[in-house]
């Protein structure tokens, strides 16, 4: 872990204002959730999570047959698809449109792919300005700062932190009422929708049957976005793809339950091509980026893959007693969580930030409430143990890596197993606490151990010794 | 009589072995001849979680062979149940013979609470404790053997204790193994949250089926200095 994620894990941590934003924003996300999903509201809920999960199975395992599907439709509309290498390809495509069309201005509707390719500063560093229109992206791009969390971009700040940011930013009166706020945000917005050129987008579903883009928004951004400017550009991963429309019926069922509770989101738009002839809206110009940025080495993965079945709807993170603790900006990567955790790793390689995998108790809620059903604790220990065969070149890594060796190698010897017993009580024997071990003592897991919680002594006697007094005694 | 053999687990062993001892009398209370094989050490759950599966399977091989003749294998653990019934596969995909035994084996595994029940089929085992207690769910007993009611229906037959449900039951106390000390200000910060949920039941004593968790817990109001207890389901069981 570098010095700096190090840093911002404590100060996250030390920061009793923010704890209890995160946890109160994602314990109210998390009970939301759970009045949706109840068995008397929504009965066939663990039935759709398994054929959400068989449909996503389905796509993953076809991606080429759907994706060259969905191409031909889009086509058919009228529209065009580009495949995208990595983040620089997609963004090249959309700097040379523009420079085409000449266009400056981008609206952009809330999109987590984006932010994972870094498009807004690849964008603006060609003299473009992309502007987010998402209430919590908007105030994200203000502050200059990355999302937070995969849904909720702003959900570490109160209003009255986004009040300073607007007077600070915006120039207006300081204004702490969430409506109010919203206003403000709605009034620089409009001109903005207006004056854009491009509108982009991500993807919530790329549907192949019908080539359609499905976004699902709860704030009529997205529409605006993707309909007012004269070319629209949604920017999707590869893994987007579902085969048939009528899939939405169990997608969209699951998503936003999972997500914040609601039932279904205000807006679920369908956008497949350009304004046709006697359509009075939509773009003239309809372009889908379908984005690979190191998914094809997941699918190379016959175990991992089932990572792709993710439809971002946050609930891992809600659910996640560390991301609860540690926030969305402790994760290396734009997906923080339980799932940025297992995708971020195979992204950019399990050495990269080797520490990620590890950071987790195992406690499984995530895969709990995974509306797909990821089996993200077994993907964590999958992860850790390419980690481990990796054979980093460290002190840490190499202690650790010794201890298990030994380890491994007393465990099964019971009479040195028994010793090490021994030993251990000798040193750490007798009654009450430890709360502090001399310096010597105090390095390593020991010292980590003590620096949070204290240690209940060693028994004078383990379990074997009282059995075999038990018996003995019995045998008299 | 009919004869089960007690996987008593590493850390029981060495931290705590007035639980083992608390689960033999339980056991044998109600009936059962107990058989304590001892060349057992531990499942291997250490270094399965850590990534070290070489390491794991070499001992998880030993545990299959001190266990291999076993009828029922009781456990003191959620999390070392699981590891046995739910990982072993895993670690022995590509070694037949192995995977074989662990097969044979899975369904002989029974942590604690679950066997009372299912097995030995009993609810009240002649227990009393006059405390106030609330019950910590351990995450691997809950997802991964669904254990959630049982304990409770346990507890509610031991006369004199009352029980209180926390809010926060379900959530992590932090452990997480290795978890607990190669990130032991998160591990730290999740057992602060566990304890004040804790706290809000006024309750004065924390019953669980994983000293593991206990060990986490204990420590961690003990740093904090309040007066609330941990005990393990079988030593409240045991108590008359």
């Amino acid at each position: 872990m570098t010095g700096a994620q190090e840093q911002k894990i404590r100060q996250t941590l030390d920061d009793a204002n923010l704890q209890l934003a995160i946890y109160t924003a994602t314990g109210r996300l998390m009970s939301h959730r759970k009045a949706a999903v109840a068995e008397d509201v929504l009965p066939d809920f663990q039935e759709l999570r398994t054929q959400a999960n068989l449909l996503k199975r389905h796509a993953i395992e076809n991606l080429d047959h759907y994706l060259e599907q969905f191409e031909s439709q889009v086509v058919a509309h009228g529209g065009k698809v580009i495949y995208a290498r990595d983040g620089a390809e997609a963004s090249e495509f959309l700097i040379d449109l523009a420079k085409k069309k000449g266009a400056r201005l981008m609206v952009k509707s809330k999109s987590m792919t984006t932010e994972e390719i870094d498009l807004n500063e690849r964008l603006e560093r060609q003299g473009i300005e992309p502007v987010e229109t998402d209430l919590g992206e908007y105030i994200m791009q203000l502050a200059h700062e990355r999302p937070y969390h995969i849904v909720a971009p702003a959900l570490h700040l109160t209003r009255y932190d986004v009040a300073d940011l607007f007077t600070r930013k915006l120039g207006v009166e300081r204004e702490t009422e969430i409506e109010k706020q919203t206003k403000i945000a709605r009034a620089v917005l409009r001109q903005k929708f207006l004056a854009a050129d491009i509108g982009i987008s991500g993807a919530n579903f790329l549907v192949a049957d019908s080539g359609a883009v499905v976004i699902v928004t709860n704030e009529g951004n997205g529409r605006m976005a993707t309909t007012l400017p004269r070319i629209h550009v949604a920017i999707a991963g590869i893994e987007k793809v579902i085969p048939r429309a009528q899939d939405l019926a169990v997608f969209l069922k699951i998503l936003a339950r999972s997500a914040n509770g609601q039932h279904i989101t205000v807006y679920t738009s369908f956008l497949a091509g350009p304004r046709r002839e006697g359509e009075i809206d939509g773009p003239e110009e309809f372009y889908v980026v379908l984005l690979d940025n190191g998914r094809t080495r997941l699918l190379a993965d016959r175990e991992k893959r089932q990572s792709l079945y993710c439809i971002r709807c946050g609930a891992c993170l809600n659910h996640c007693p560390v991301y609860r603790k540690v926030g969305g900006h402790s994760y290396p990567g734009v997906y923080g969580g339980p799932i940025g955790a297992i995708i971020t790793p195979q992204y950019l390689g399990v050495t990269h930030d080797p520490w990620l995998p590890f950071a987790s108790s195992l406690c499984g809620a995530c895969a709990e409430v995974c509306p797909v059903k990821i089996e993200i604790p077994k993907l964590l220990l999958a992860l850790r143990s390419e980690v481990v065969q990796a054979k980093l070149r460290d002190t840490q890594s190499r202690i650790e890596r010794l201890s298990f060796r030994v380890w491994a190698w007393a465990m099964r010897r019971p009479r040195i197993y028994e010793m090490l017993g021994f030993m251990g009580s000798a040193l750490l024997g007798g009654e009450g606490w430890i709360r502090r071990l001399p310096k010597l003592l105090s390095h390593g897991p020991l010292g980590a151990w003590l620096s949070q919680r204290d240690l209940p002594r060693l028994p004078a006697r383990s379990f074997r010794q009282l059995w075999r007094a038990r018996r003995k005694a019995g045998e008299n | 009589m009919p004869r089960a053999s007690i996987f008593v687990t590493c850390i029981v062993d060495q931290l705590y072995p007035k639980v083992g001892m608390a689960m033999v009398d339980v056991l044998e209370r109600i009936g059962w001849q107990v058989d304590f094989p001892e060349r057992q050490t531990c499942c291997g759950q250490p270094a399965f979680n850590t990534g070290y599966r070489d390491e794991a399977r070499t001992v998880a091989r030993h545990f299959l062979d001190v266990f291999r003749d076993a009828e029922y294998i009781v456990v003191p653990s959620g999390s070392c149940t699981s590891m046995i019934a739910h990982h072993y596969a895993e670690l022995f995909q590509n070694e037949p013979e192995w995977l074989a035994l662990t097969h044979r084996l899975e369904p002989r595994i029974w942590e604690f609470s679950k066997f009372l029940l299912e097995v030995a089929r009993v609810e009240d085992v002649g227990a009393r404790l006059e405390r106030v207690a609330t019950f910590h769910d351990s995450c691997h007993g809950l997802r991964e053997l669904g254990i959630k009611e049982g304990p409770r229906r346990l507890l509610a037959r031991v006369q004199g204790l009352s029980l209180r449900e926390m809010d926060a039951a379900e959530e992590c106390c932090g452990f997480g193994g290795t978890f607990s000390v190669k990130f032991p200000e998160i591990s730290g910060g999740m057992a602060r949250t566990k304890i004040d949920s804790i706290q809000r039941t006024g309750a004065d004593l924390v019953v669980g089926i994983d000293v593991s968790c206990l060990l986490q817990i204990q420590g961690a109001l003990s740093r904090a200095g309040l007066p609330v207890g941990t005990m393990h389901l079988a030593e409240v069981l045991a108590c008359r």
